[in-house]
């Protein structure tokens, strides 16, 4: 062993003294389509060696025109194109669209509506947070805590499945309340999720909280102060992490997160490992709350008394007069909705989640203007890479969990 | 916790005439003001002691192609994170002069939502850093979200807006 390490040192070159850059910044097409980002980016970096030393984002890759799209679609059709925005937590999205629409339409939602769409939620954030710290794992070479967690996402998108028959794009929920109310296999799985997910965070903790190998890529890697990355308008985790601790859910409570206890965890440098960190944990006080919730659910119907907003029921549009004729005017959008501007905030998976529903008394939005957090906060990126290297880059962008539907809308 | 007259009232002691048409629809204040005083004002919010107005949510516009002289309305929401309440600040402009001042000295996440506006709208921020398209490409030469362009094939008939409720 020790010859073959002196013959392996002795067929190394001879030391040439300090080795001489030519000051010469090389530019990096890194994207649009590149293995190690998930999603369509591109980023121009000057790089000096291995060093970035600055960058350009160049975004709009799959922008759709959802805002166009929306002026001419009436409000039941606008949740799909929700979906398509943070496609790993779509129910979100749905959620906060409804809640806009009620709000502005004046639906008061019934309680046991309001917890399943909780419920609902944070099983969204959970599948979002573990995408999101799984593939951290991944690129920074660990690929089995990524494997570990599929088969509990797997098990949420059954759960969604159950709940209203889609897994990514869920269009999930009615203006009202929900679609049906959660059915006998629903709520056993939801229960067997809360028995299994801890055990798995935990495995999935240990397997990358105290490992060195990412301690070492992460820890320090893309830092953002506090003032800055409110200057760059940070919401959500990534906020949090830098230690500031807002959150929608807490500051403007909607659908009864007033009635559950959970804590907000904060970090402190803002780097990778601490929006790590602040992930892991919102993944568990999303359990909290998912428990509360169960635990508590209010008895009583789980839509809304409005019959011309609420989508009537399948069964009774068969049978029934007045649910036929609604589903018809519902359907082809003749329910006029008051004038009016509402804005209202939802916390995504990635932070403050707006929709800016301004009506002037028709069928489909006047404007509808989504604030995706993704948008906003992936301007910083350039200024957190700076200085670092190309595999950090890369870190530093699945750990902001920029997601290419919110991105580019 | 600031109730909604309160701050109306502290921003019109400091602004007076400039500020108009206050409302709270749905419980947000609302007012607007001129591109002349948009600056000064979200400055003025921004370093307030009591209110602190210090995180910018939101930068969108709507185009009104038929109240004269309004044309464009350029729609600004800020959040007093310590306080806890939002503000909309809305600047009317008119279509053949769609100029207004830039945010990002202000705030460093303006940059993207200003670009967006002007990709979208055409609005012109002046002294914006880099003020070209952001999601659409560089080539494209309207403005795809004023309401002249239409969605549809213009020349089709069996899709004219006044069947759909428009």
């Amino acid at each position: 062993m020790l010859d073959e390490l002196d013959i392996a040192k002795k067929n190394l070159p001879a030391e040439q003294g300090p080795v001489q850059y030519v000051n010469e910044l090389t530019t990096l097409n890194l994207g649009p389509t590149h293995p190690a980002t998930h999603g369509i980016f591109q980023n121009i970096l000057q790089m000096d060696g291995e060093k970035i030393v600055s960058g350009e984002q160049t975004i709009g890759y799959i922008h759709r025109a959802f805002e166009k799209i929306a002026e001419r679609r009436p409000f039941y059709q606008i949740t799909t194109l929700t979906d398509r925005m943070n496609y790993c937590s779509s129910p979100i999205n749905n959620m906060g669209w409804w809640m806009t629409v009620e709000k502005l339409l004046g639906v008061e939602v019934p309680k046991r509506a309001q917890y399943i769409r909780v419920i609902m939620m944070e099983l969204a954030r959970l599948a979002d947070h573990l995408i999101c710290n799984g593939i951290l794992g991944v690129d920074t070479g660990a690929f089995t805590g990524f494997l570990y967690i599929y088969q509990e996402r797997e098990q949420i998108y059954e759960i969604y499945e159950e709940i209203c028959g889609a897994r990514l794009t869920t269009n999930m929920g009615r203006i009202g309340g929900m679609e049906r109310d959660l059915s006998p296999t629903a709520i056993r799985k939801i229960k067997e999720l809360l028995v299994r997910f801890p055990k798995v965070l935990t495995e999935f903790e240990n397997l990358f909280n105290r490992n060195r190998i990412f301690m070492d890529r992460v820890i320090g890697v893309g830092g953002i102060s506090a003032e800055r990355a409110l200057s760059y308008g940070f919401t959500g985790p990534n906020l949090r992490a830098a230690g500031v601790d807002y959150d929608v859910r807490v500051m403007n409570p909607y659908s009864s997160y007033e009635d559950f206890e959970f804590d907000i965890p904060v970090g402190q440098s803002g780097d990778t490992y601490d929006r790590f960190m602040v992930r892991n944990e919102e993944m568990r006080q999303s359990l909290r709350i998912i428990q509360q919730a169960m635990d508590n659910l209010p008895e009583g119907p789980y839509y809304a008394d409005a019959p011309q907003y609420y989508l009537p029921p399948k069964q009774e549009v068969y049978k029934n007069m007045e649910a036929l004729i609604y589903h018809f005017k519902i359907v082809m959008g003749e329910i006029d909705a008051p004038v009016g501007e509402v804005y209202h905030a939802v916390e995504g998976g990635n932070g403050e989640l707006g929709f800016y529903l301004i009506s002037d008394g028709g069928r489909a939005p006047y404007r509808l203007h989504f604030r995706r957090p993704c948008f906003i906060y992936y301007q910083a990126y350039p200024e957190m890479c700076k200085g670092l290297t190309l595999s950090d880059a890369i870190v530093i962008m699945s750990s902001m969990n920029v997601i290419a539907g919110e991105l580019d809308a | 916790m600031l109730t909604n007259e309160e701050v109306a009232q502290t921003i019109i002691n400091q602004f007076g005439e400039a500020v108009t048409d206050f409302d709270d629809p749905y419980n947000l204040l609302t007012f607007s003001t001129s591109r002349e005083q948009i600056i000064p004002l979200v400055a003025f919010l921004q370093n307030h002691p009591t209110l602190q107005v210090g995180f910018l949510t939101d930068i969108t516009a709507v185009h009104y192609p038929d109240s004269k002289g309004k044309e464009f309305c350029v729609v600004y929401h800020l959040h007093s994170l310590t306080n806890n309440f939002r503000l909309r600040i809305k600047v009317y402009l008119t279509a053949d002069d769609v100029h207004i001042p830039t945010m990002t000295p202000l705030f460093a996440s303006a940059n993207w939502m200003e670009r967006e506006t002007f990709d979208l709208f055409g609005i012109i921020f002046d002294g914006h850093p880099d003020l070209r398209r952001i999601l659409n490409m560089e080539e494209m030469d309207y403005y795809p979200m004023r309401k002249e362009y239409p969605l549809e094939d213009g020349t089709r008939e069996d899709k004219i807006d006044a069947l759909f409720g428009r």
